[in-house]
């Protein structure tokens, strides 16, 4: 079975260590922050610097206090609130550790496209490309393929790029790929999936290892 | 005396073919009031500068109202198609021009046209559609794209306190584009909770100065929800 969507993001979770400064995207990797470490710093680029979970209580909902998809936060001990500008100089700038990303491709060369479906026209940025260009780690959280069959993971991106060369990791429900100098390679595969399997499901060439672990959750 | 009866008597002046920002970050520090003002207004032609229209946001009823000339923003058709708006519905007929602008570029771009800087190199966007038509040069062996400032006519933002200077004081994450879209535009027009005598707020503590701000109006905040 591929790994539902918070498993997922559960084992991107574990990519993450305490005193590191993450920021999550839309989606998917909003669901990071219910499985991170303690100690880990979450930035919001709408200008929050530690923020907590999201809040289930909607009767909790402050307009003033969400963080970049819109959802109701609360602030832990020690957090910050800046503006725009200054959110943006943090992430440009290089201070922040890791950002974690949704994905629609990703090139074997770590090309990311994550803002327009050209059957649809229009986008969104947001904060996607100033992420991809100033986090000093990007990791790229999607489903292998899409809800008709086609590959995410190309030779060549053929949608509108976000950001050139900026991926370090994929993480998606078959398989965790990290981009190296010699090619896209193959790290993990989720449990109850063979190798056989994430080939078929790429459509690019991967560097495979005589042995693949397992995702541990 | 900064303050205004009623945010459409703040609004005095605006015209047809004007360039607006309108700071918040859909429900955090946005001007609801005074967008609320400017639609009731039937201002038009207008050229829009905020993070995002249609997820929630009342900029999305100047769409509504044929007022919009172009849009300049971070969101503004959703990639999952999930919802459709009154912006988006506009632009595919071809009656409003989108500029769409990276998150951070925009937020600079903005910054650098209250700070007199007239362009700037940026690192985010090249080999994308952001660096379309703009020079490029290596930095450092990277690729940097250059940006120019941006200023508008009017300023519509949104402040939790004000004192009767206009001296700024935010809320959580409600400061955003705010902050930079004060120092931005020739007429600043900020809605504030409360306005308290001059004095009483802790130098401290300002954020924004009261020279940026032109007109104050007190308005209660309108509770504004996210639409993904």
């Amino acid at each position: 079975m591929p790994l539902t969507r918070e498993l997922i993001a559960m084992r991107a979770a574990r990519e993450l260590a305490p005193g590191m400064v993450v920021n999550l995207g839309i989606g998917l990797p909003t669901l990071v922050a219910s499985y991170a470490p303690e100690g880990v710093l979450f930035q919001a680029e709408n200008g929050i610097l530690g923020y907590g979970g999201v809040l289930e209580d909607d009767a909790l909902f402050d307009p003033d206090m969400i963080n970049a998809g819109g959802q109701p936060v609360a602030t832990v001990p020690g957090a910050s609130f800046f503006s725009s500008d200054a959110s943006f100089a943090m992430i440009r700038g290089g201070h922040i550790d890791v950002a974690i990303l949704g994905g629609l491709q990703v090139s074997v060369t770590g090309d990311l496209a994550n803002w327009m479906v050209p059957a649809r026209g229009g986008g969104s940025i947001g904060g996607a490309m100033d992420l991809a260009t100033g986090a000093r780690r990007l990791i790229v959280l999607m489903e292998h393929v899409t809800k008709t069959g086609e590959g995410r993971i190309l030779p060549e991106c053929t949608y509108p790029l976000t950001g050139k060369g900026c991926v370090n990791l994929i993480v998606t429900d078959l398989a965790v790929l990290e981009v190296t100098a010699a090619g896209l390679a193959l790290r993990e595969i989720a449990p109850d999936i063979t190798v056989a399997e994430v080939l078929r499901a790429t459509s690019a060439p991967l560097l495979v290892p005589a042995q693949v672990p397992l995702m541990e959750l | 005396m900064k303050e205004f009866p009623t945010a459409d008597a703040a609004l005095e002046g605006v015209t047809d073919g004007m360039s607006i920002m309108a700071g918040g970050f859909v429900s955090a520090g946005s001007p609801t009031n005074l967008i609320r003002a400017l639609v009731r207004r039937g201002t038009r032609g207008l050229t829009a500068i905020a993070n995002n229209i249609g997820l929630g946001d009342e900029l999305d009823s100047l769409a509504e109202h044929g007022q919009l000339a172009k849009m300049i923003t971070t969101f503004a058709i959703r990639a999952s198609g999930s919802r459709t708006t009154h912006f988006e519905r506009q632009w595919r007929a071809g009656a409003v021009a989108l500029e769409l602008v990276p998150q951070g570029t925009l937020a600079e771009r903005i910054r650098a046209g209250g700070a007199g800087i007239p362009a700037f190199w940026s690192p985010v966007g090249p080999d994308t559609v952001a660096a379309e038509g703009k020079e490029t040069r290596l930095f450092g062996g990277r690729p940097h794209v250059l940006e120019h400032a941006l200023t508008a006519d009017v300023a519509l933002i949104r402040a939790q306190r004000a004192d009767e200077r206009g001296n700024l004081v935010y809320r959580g994450a409600g400061r955003n584009f705010n902050v930079p879209m004060a120092t931005a535009a020739r007429l600043v027009i900020a809605e504030v909770e409360e306005i308290v005598p001059t004095g009483s707020l802790d130098p401290e503590h300002i954020v924004t100065p009261g020279i940026y701000v032109d007109r104050l109006v007190r308005c209660p905040a309108v509770p504004v929800r996210w639409q993904g």
